[in-house]
């Protein structure tokens, strides 16, 4: 089957999964184009949160009860889902997080511990504030320096750049896999392979890339990988941080408290094994059983289908977008996702935020977490329209017409 | 269907087109900077302030310049226009009835006010995202009115 007539066949029965999606904004039938802002929630997911909730809530890896047992199987299937969604070695390298931000503080605390003033950490400038402000405080708290790779017109990285920034004292590259505001796609292998060349681990901040592109942790050789459940069609407050077992095993714990220990005594505490060693605390269960379903959907969808039906969006988008006279799209990479961000002559993105919201059509205006992407453009803010697979062509359209009209509006 | 108002009246697109009293008040005696860390709207209010006849102080010139959304134009663009002629109380007085407007705290159409066609801005309220941006020039006035030379809407 052609990737088309995937899409064709699907998405009318895929919509009837969302229910969001056949209700009105503001009185109108309601377009939802914010989903890296996050993701709407298929029914089954809803329906596993709700099933534990109702029927099942309980601690886990606590109690010798009935339900603290099956809340912890559950649980224990989830981690195994993730595993299996990336394809880790073992299900000991999934660490459940409160999301990409946590993930990324995680491994700055942790795996920053081990680093030394003089070493530096290599980022780029599209990323998210969630993967700059981290690195930016270890800096400040152990003297390391931050490098920048830069980015071109296009919103693609400068990997001559990269290449020439990497030396004797780089410690990490930390780098989106996917930008939010471009959706620009990253050469990744190419960038691990690189940074490899000069044994320097690799973090993906793989937040925008999960529910858009298959990610396998091992064709990669990542190092460290970290993601949201929320912008994986799961729940919010809850992420993943895959890391290697030889770093994990290196890096001491992050938050201490119940769960990452093996024994507490006044002496001496000694912890956990992966990955209850990074999980202090009860952790979101309601969420992590949630995600597991999340990703049981993605697989019944299946990832390669997605691709290729949000692929064909995108082109279709491209073409009618930029047919808009004064609109100008801010991230025209090569390789992307259907992720369109653009400014119009004269017109603030906050205007056309509202003004499309008025239509019920949903994106966000802003400077998405990326000021510094921002002021490379040159831009205070760019409206985004982000499409999902759920999302149709005929909604497209409706973004085409709602934009001439703010034009009209402000001619 | 909706009860939302029209934000986007024609006098809110004309000010926005042609800001008035949209200039560096080089003449000014106090001015202020205001910015919104969250869109970048960034604007300057400059006002001249000198004794009249009677001894007291009046508002002889206002201005402003810098960028932003259409709300935050027309918002500082108004603003101005009010503003002159105004005792520096008057201008206190009416930064606090525009407040209250934008918290969708005054009614126009029943409670006293002084605000006159500034009250086209009642329903912003229904956008608290954009609330923000029709304040920013009037806490650059407070901030010009009481020597702050940056206000931040953060
Ligand atoms: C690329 C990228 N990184 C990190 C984040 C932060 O994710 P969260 O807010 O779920 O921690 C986001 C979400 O906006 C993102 O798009």
């Amino acid at each position: 089957m052609t990737a088309a007539s995937t899409q064709k066949l699907a998405v009318e029965e895929i919509r009837k999964d969302f229910p969001i999606l056949s209700t009105t904004a503001r009185g109108r039938p309601l377009v939802y184009l914010d989903n890296a802002a996050t993701t709407l929630k298929p029914k089954s997911v809803v329906e596993a949160v709700q099933r534990h909730l109702l029927l099942g809530a309980s601690n886990v890896h606590r109690g010798v009860h009935y339900l603290s047992e099956k809340a912890t199987a559950d649980f224990e299937a989830s981690r195994e889902k993730v595993r299996s969604f990336i394809n880790a070695r073992e299900k000991a390298e999934i660490i459940f997080t409160a999301g990409t931000t946590a993930g990324i503080n995680l491994v700055a605390h942790s795996y920053g511990s081990l680093l030394k003033a003089g070493d530096e950490i290599i980022i780029s400038a599209m990323e998210h504030h969630s993967n700059i402000v981290p690195w930016q405080m270890l800096c400040e708290r152990q003297g390391l320096t931050l490098r920048v790779v830069p980015v071109n017109d296009r919103g693609e990285l400068d990997l001559t750049a990269l290449e020439q920034l990497i030396n004797q004292k780089t410690r990490l590259v930390a780098i989106v896999a996917v930008s939010n505001a471009l959706g620009t796609i990253n050469p990744i292998k190419h960038i691990i392979d690189l940074a490899h060349s000069h044994d320097v681990p690799v973090l993906l901040d793989a937040a925008q890339a999960v529910a858009h592109i298959p990610l396998d942790v091992q064709t990669l050789d990542v190092d460290f990988l970290v993601f949201s459940s929320h912008k994986l069609f799961g729940p919010t407050g809850l992420g993943v941080l895959y890391g290697r077992r030889e770093l994990l095993d290196r890096m001491p714990p992050f938050l201490g408290g119940g769960d990452m220990i093996r024994s507490v005594t006044f002496a001496k505490t000694t912890y956990a094994e992966l990955p209850a060693k990074f999980e202090a605390g009860t952790p979101h269960i309601a969420g992590v059983i949630g995600l597991g379903a999340a990703i049981d959907y993605v697989n019944h969808v299946g990832l390669a289908a997605i691709a290729a039906a949000e692929d064909e969006l995108l082109h279709y988008g491209k073409r009618c977008l930029s047919e808009i006279p004064g609109l100008r799209m801010i991230g025209t990479a090569e390789h992307k996702t259907s992720i369109f961000g653009f400014v119009l002559d004269d017109i603030h993105p906050h205007d056309i935020g509202t003004l499309l919201d008025q239509e019920g059509i949903a994106i966000r205006a802003g400077h998405h977490c990326t000021q510094p992407l921002m002021d490379r453009f040159g831009v205070p803010a760019t409206a985004r329209a982000s499409l999902a697979f759920y999302n149709t062509k005929s909604e497209i359209d409706s973004l085409v017409q709602a934009i001439l009209k703010v034009q009209r509006l402000f001619a | 269907m909706t009860s939302q108002v029209d934000l986007y009246q024609q006098v809110i697109l004309d000010h926005n087109k042609k800001p008035r009293n949209f200039k560096k008040l080089e003449s000014h005696t106090h001015a202020a900077e205001g910015f919104n860390p969250l869109c970048g709207d960034h604007l300057w209010v400059y006002l001249q302030i000198a004794k009249s006849p009677d001894g007291a102080d009046v508002i002889h010139e206002a201005a402003f310049e810098g960028s932003g959304c259409a709300i935050c134009k027309a918002s500082a663009s108004m603003m101005t226009m009010a503003l002159k002629g105004q005792s520096p109380g008057t201008a206190k007085t009416l930064f606090s009835e525009f407040q209250s407007l934008l918290k969708g705290e005054l009614n126009p159409d029943t409670e006293a006010h002084s605000l006159g066609k500034l009250k086209i801005f009642s329903g912003i309220w229904q956008y608290p995202a954009r609330v923000k941006c029709a304040a920013l020039a009037w806490h650059a006035l407070n901030g010009a009115l009481s020597n702050q030379q940056t206000v931040s809407t953060e």
